[in-house]
C-alpha cells in the first residue's frame, strides 16, 4: 500500500468502502432481521413489522440498483410510495417488539465476571478505530482505488470499525457475527419507528425547500425588525436562528437564510458589526435550538429510544435549561463583542 | 407587508400540533409534507418523487444501525453488568462525576476535531449510561424506572451538548467552513476560518460552566427522586 499525498480527489475516483457498499451492507442486515422477524412465531405483529422493515431495507438494498436500471424518477416515486406506507404502518400502530431469548440476569452476571474488562475492548474499538482510520488512512490507495470513500470518510471508517469490533467480539465472547446481527433485532425493534424519523425529517426539509418555506419564515421574522435598535436586532437574529433551527431540525439550514435576512443587511452593513464573532455566535444560537427540538431526531429522539426511556422527549427536557441559558448568554456575548464603536 | 405568503408555513403548525398531541411522529411528518405540497400546489406525483429523493439521499442518517450488532452481542455477554461492576470498584465515582468527566473529555476532543470519539450508539448506550446508572445503583440499590430514565437522559444530553459546543472551535469542521464560505460569497473578505473558530471559544466555555453547574446539582436531585419513588405508598 502506498500513501498518496496530496491526491487529487475527483468524484470519479473509486474506493473499496464506498457509500453504496455501506448502504448494501445496511440493506442486507435489515433484510436478515426481516427474515428473523418472520421466523418469530410469538411476535404479536409479525407480518406488518416485517413489512415495515422490508420497505425500509429495500431503499438500501435495491435503491441504487433501481436508479441505475429504471432511472431516478421511477425509483424516487417507488420510494415515495414506500414512505407513505411506512408512515401508515407506524401510525396505525402495526409495528411492535417481538419475542427474544435473552439469557437470565444470573447468566449475564456470570459471563461478565468470566470475561472481565475484555468486554470493553470491542466497544472501545468502535470510536478508536474510526478516528484512527479517518486520521491515518484517509487517502490510502492502491492503483488509484482508495480504501475509503473520499466524500464519506467518517462513515466509511465507522463501517470498518464496526466490522473489526464484530470480529474481535467474536474472538472474546465466542458469539459469531451472525449471532450478533440476530441479537441486534432486540435493539432495532426497541428503537422502532425512531430509526426512520431522521430520514423522514430530511424529507420534510426537502419539501420545505421546494415550497420555499424558508423565505416565508424570513419574511415573518423581518416583520419584527426595528432597524435602529441594535439590541433588538441581536435578539432577533439569535432567537430567529434558534427558532428556525427548531423547525428545520438543522442549524445549517437556518444559517444562510437568517444571516442573509437579518445579520448581513442590518447588523453588518447597518451597524458595522464584526462578521467573525457575529456568525460564530449566530450558528451557536442555532445549536441551542437543535437541543430543544424533536426535529433533530438523531440527537434527541434516537437516544431516547436507544436508552429505552419511557418519555421520548425526556432528552430534550433535560437539555432545555442548558439551551435556554446558553441562548441568553449568546445574546449578551454578541451584543458586547460584535460592535466596535 | 401584505404580500407575505403564509401558505408554505402550513407544515409548521401541523408538526407542532401533531407532536403535542403525541401522534406517531412518522405520520405527523409525512402529513406535514403532504400538507405543504398541497398548499403550494405541487402535483402529487412530483411531491412523492421529492419524498423519495430526499429519503434516498439522507440514508447515511441510518448508519448508526451498523453499530447495533456489536453492542447487542456484548450486552448479551454482560457488558452493562461489567460496566456497573467496574465502576463500583472506584469508590469516589458518582453519576454526576462520571457525566462531568465525560463532558470535559468530549468537548475538548471535539474541539480538536475528534468528533467520532463518542456518540449516542457508540459510547452512551454501551458505556456511559450503564456506568452512570451503575454508580447510582451502588449508592442507592436497585433504582426505580423514573430515576433510571433521568440518569440515562442526562447521559444522552451530556454527549449532545459537549460535542455541539466543542466542534465549532475546530476550524476544519463543516459548520466553520460553511460560515466561511457564506461570508466570502457575500463579499466579506479578510476573515479566516481561524477567526470564526476563535470566536466560538467564549460560548464553548460558557456551555462547559453552565452544564457542569447543572451536573453538580444532579446528585442531590437523584437522592431526592430515589427517596420519593421508594417511599411506601400512602395507605388510603
Amino acid at each position: 500500500m502506498s500513501k498518496v499525498i496530496d491526491a487529487d480527489v475527483s468524484h470519479t475516483s473509486t474506493a473499496l468502502v464506498t457509500i453504496e457498499n455501506i448502504y448494501l451492507l445496511i440493506g442486507i442486515m435489515v433484510m436478515f432481521l426481516v427474515v428473523r422477524t418472520l421466523q418469530d412465531k410469538n411476535h404479536p405483529k409479525r407480518l406488518t413489522t416485517a413489512l415495515f422493515w422490508f420497505l425500509f431495507g429495500s431503499s438500501f438494498l435495491f435503491g441504487d440498483f433501481a436508479i441505475a436500471t429504471f432511472g431516478a424518477q421511477i425509483t424516487y416515486l417507488m420510494v415515495g410510495i414506500s414512505v407513505l406506507l411506512i408512515a401508515l404502518l407506524a401510525g396505525l400502530n402495526l409495528v411492535s417488539m417481538g419475542s427474544y431469548s435473552i439469557p437470565s440476569e444470573q447468566v449475564q452476571n456470570q459471563s461478565a465476571k468470566t470475561l472481565g474488562n475484555k468486554l470493553f475492548i470491542p466497544a472501545l474499538m468502535i470510536p478508536i478505530v474510526t478516528v484512527v482510520f479517518t486520521v491515518l488512512f484517509d487517502n490510502v490507495a492502491i492503483n488509484n482505488v482508495y480504501l475509503l470513500d473520499q466524500r464519506h470518510l467518517t462513515l466509511a471508517s465507522l463501517t470498518i470499525a464496526c466490522i473489526f469490533a464484530l470480529l474481535v467480539g467474536w474472538k472474546i465472547t465466542g458469539g459469531s457475527p451472525v449471532q450478533a446481527v440476530s441479537e441486534s433485532r432486540r435493539l432495532v425493534d426497541s428503537i422502532g419507528w425512531a430509526a426512520i424519523l431522521p430520514q423522514m425529517l430530511a424529507m420534510l426539509g426537502g419539501v420545505f425547500i421546494v415550497a420555499q418555506t424558508g423565505d416565508s419564515i424570513k419574511e415573518l421574522v423581518t416583520l419584527f425588525i426595528a432597524p435602529d435598535n441594535r439590541f433588538m436586532l441581536v435578539v432577533l437574529y439569535c432567537i430567529g436562528m434558534a427558532f428556525f433551527t427548531m423547525i428545520m431540525g438543522n442549524a445549517f439550514a437556518a444559517f444562510p437564510v437568517m444571516t442573509a435576512g437579518i445579520a448581513m443587511p442590518f447588523l453588518i452593513e447597518g451597524h458595522g458589526a464584526s462578521p467573525a464573532p457575529l456568525v460564530a455566535l449566530g450558528m451557536y444560537s442555532g445549536y441551542c435550538g437543535t437541543l430543544m427540538t424533536p426535529m433533530a431526531a438523531n440527537f434527541n429522539i434516537i437516544p431516547a429510544a436507544l436508552l429505552d426511556l419511557k418519555d421520548k422527549y425526556h432528552v430534550i427536557k433535560v437539555q432545555i435549561p442548558t439551551a435556554v441559558t446558553l441562548l441568553a448568554v449568546n445574546i449578551i456575548l454578541m451584543y458586547s463583542l460584535v460592535f466596535n464603536d | 407587508m401584505f404580500d407575505l405568503n403564509y401558505w408554505p408555513l402550513i407544515g409548521i403548525p401541523v408538526v407542532v400540533i401533531g407532536f403535542a398531541l403525541r401522534f406517531n411522529p412518522l405520520l405527523v411528518v409525512t402529513f406535514a409534507g403532504l400538507a405543504t405540497g398541497w398548499a403550494v400546489n405541487l402535483d402529487f406525483i412530483s411531491l412523492l418523487q421529492t419524498f423519495g429523493e430526499k429519503f434516498m439521499n439522507s440514508r447515511q442518517l441510518a448508519s448508526f444501525i451498523l453499530i447495533l450488532p456489536v453492542i447487542a452481542l456484548l450486552e448479551r455477554y454482560g457488558l452493562q453488568q461489567r460496566a456497573r461492576d467496574w465502576i463500583s470498584q472506584i469508590k469516589t465515582a458518582t453519576s454526576a462525576r462520571i457525566l462531568a468527566l465525560y463532558f470535559i473529555v468530549r468537548e475538548c476532543s471535539a474541539a480538536l476535531g475528534l468528533l467520532s470519539l463518542g456518540g449516542q450508539a457508540q459510547t452512551v448506550r454501551p458505556l456511559l449510561a450503564p456506568m452512570a446508572l451503575g454508580a447510582a445503583t451502588n449508592k442507592y440499590g436497585e433504582l426505580p424506572k423514573p430515576v433510571k430514565d433521568m440518569i440515562s437522559a442526562h447521559a444522552a444530553a451530556v454527549d449532545n451538548i459537549a460535542v455541539f459546543f466543542g466542534e465549532d472551535i475546530f476550524i476544519a469542521f463543516g459548520a466553520v467552513l460553511l460560515m466561511d464560505a457564506f461570508l466570502k460569497e457575500n463579499g466579506i473578505t479578510g476573515i479566516e476560518p481561524l477567526h470564526i473558530g476563535l470566536w466560538a471559544i467564549p460560548t464553548a466555555i460558557c456551555a462547559l460552566v453552565i452544564h457542569l453547574f447543572r451536573l453538580a446539582r444532579l446528585e442531590s436531585k437523584i437522592a431526592k427522586a430515589v427517596q420519593k419513588y421508594n417511599a411506601p405508598e400512602p395507605i388510603l
